[in-house]
């Protein structure tokens, strides 16, 4: 069952990839742009039938390692 | 007093401190991060580099490693770790530390000397230091912006927690003797019982007048006494 989870810095956590990304597409001409985050992502494929249970696992495998819960957020989605 | 050097895939300043816990009479070995006995030590370092390539996160990779078990074991059981630059990375991964540290605000990966203030002389690695000491080290690094949560740092501020601060000559602290947009200029910290100490700036890199100076040399004579 495979899954695809972004990460993202916290809203309050400054971005500066983010923030250039964002100056460079202004530079170059784009309007109405409001903003840019950066962020990861991830696609894992795991071996459960049950869906609840592949998930438990792919939450757990974010907070134990893919993600840094003090500055990160994470989404998980079924792919 | 016996010491133990953590040695990573990707650890690059392993010989230096080895070199200059040597100089101050530590019996030193060097552990591979497979291992999964630590010989007992007083001083357990985690050294500078870019463990793993810096993937996922500075320090991620490596702060799940056998080894840090042992580590972790050892800090609750009062011994004195020491996380210098990546080291600091992978003690704020594996918890030891609390914060974490963010890509330079400038995004640029900065090698300068830069000068730091001595926060906190009373304890076991900076004794040997007057307080508002100002020492010119070695600053190389891509993510050294440390970022902690408002309780933290008011926890750091009020414990006195706080080891270095980055300043300029005169010992002023301020935004423009920030090199990488740490918190409140912090270039270093403890953890409560202070017992382990996470810093940026690297002292194994000043402790011969011949390459640069020996600002860094009392942080390990500190730790011989």
């Amino acid at each position: 069952m495979k899954f695809s989870v972004t990460v993202t810095l916290k809203k309050d956590v400054l971005d500066p990839q983010g923030k250039v990304v964002q100056n460079t597409l202004i530079n170059m001409g784009m309007k109405n742009l409001k903003g840019i985050r950066q962020g990861k992502h991830f696609e894992i494929d795991v071996d459960e039938i049950d869906q609840v249970s592949a998930e438990k696992k792919v939450d757990e495998i974010c907070k134990k390692l893919l993600v840094n819960l003090i500055i990160e957020d994470y989404k998980i989605n079924k792919i | 007093m016996k010491s133990s050097v953590i040695v990573f895939p990707g650890s690059n300043c392993d010989r230096d401190i080895a070199v200059a816990l040597e100089k101050m009479q530590f019996k030193n070995t060097m552990i591979w991060h497979k291992e999964t006995v630590l010989p007992k030590s007083d001083l357990i370092v985690i050294p500078g580099g870019f463990s793993y390539g810096d993937y996922l996160r500075s320090g991620a990779i490596a702060g799940k490693s056998k080894i840090i078990d042992e580590v972790i074991k050892a800090a609750n059981s009062g011994c004195l770790i020491l996380g210098i630059c990546n080291g600091f990375q992978i003690l704020t991964e594996t918890g030891l530390l609390r914060g974490t540290l963010l890509r330079n605000k400038n995004l640029k990966f900065i090698n300068k000397d830069v000068r730091i203030r001595v926060m906190n002389n009373d304890t076991k690695f900076s004794n040997k230091y007057k307080k508002d000491q100002i020492l010119k080290i070695n600053i190389a690094h891509n993510e050294g912006n440390f970022f902690t949560d408002r309780k933290h740092l008011e926890e750091l501020k009020k414990d006195e927690l706080i080891a270095f601060k980055y300043c300029d000559e005169k010992g002023n602290i301020n935004e423009e003797s920030n090199p990488n947009g740490s918190i409140d200029n912090i270039a270093g910290i403890f953890n409560s019982k202070k017992n382990i100490l996470g810093m940026m700036p690297h002292p194994e890199r000043m402790i011969d007048e011949v390459i640069s100076n020996k600002d860094g040399l009392n942080l390990f004579s500190s730790l011989i006494n």
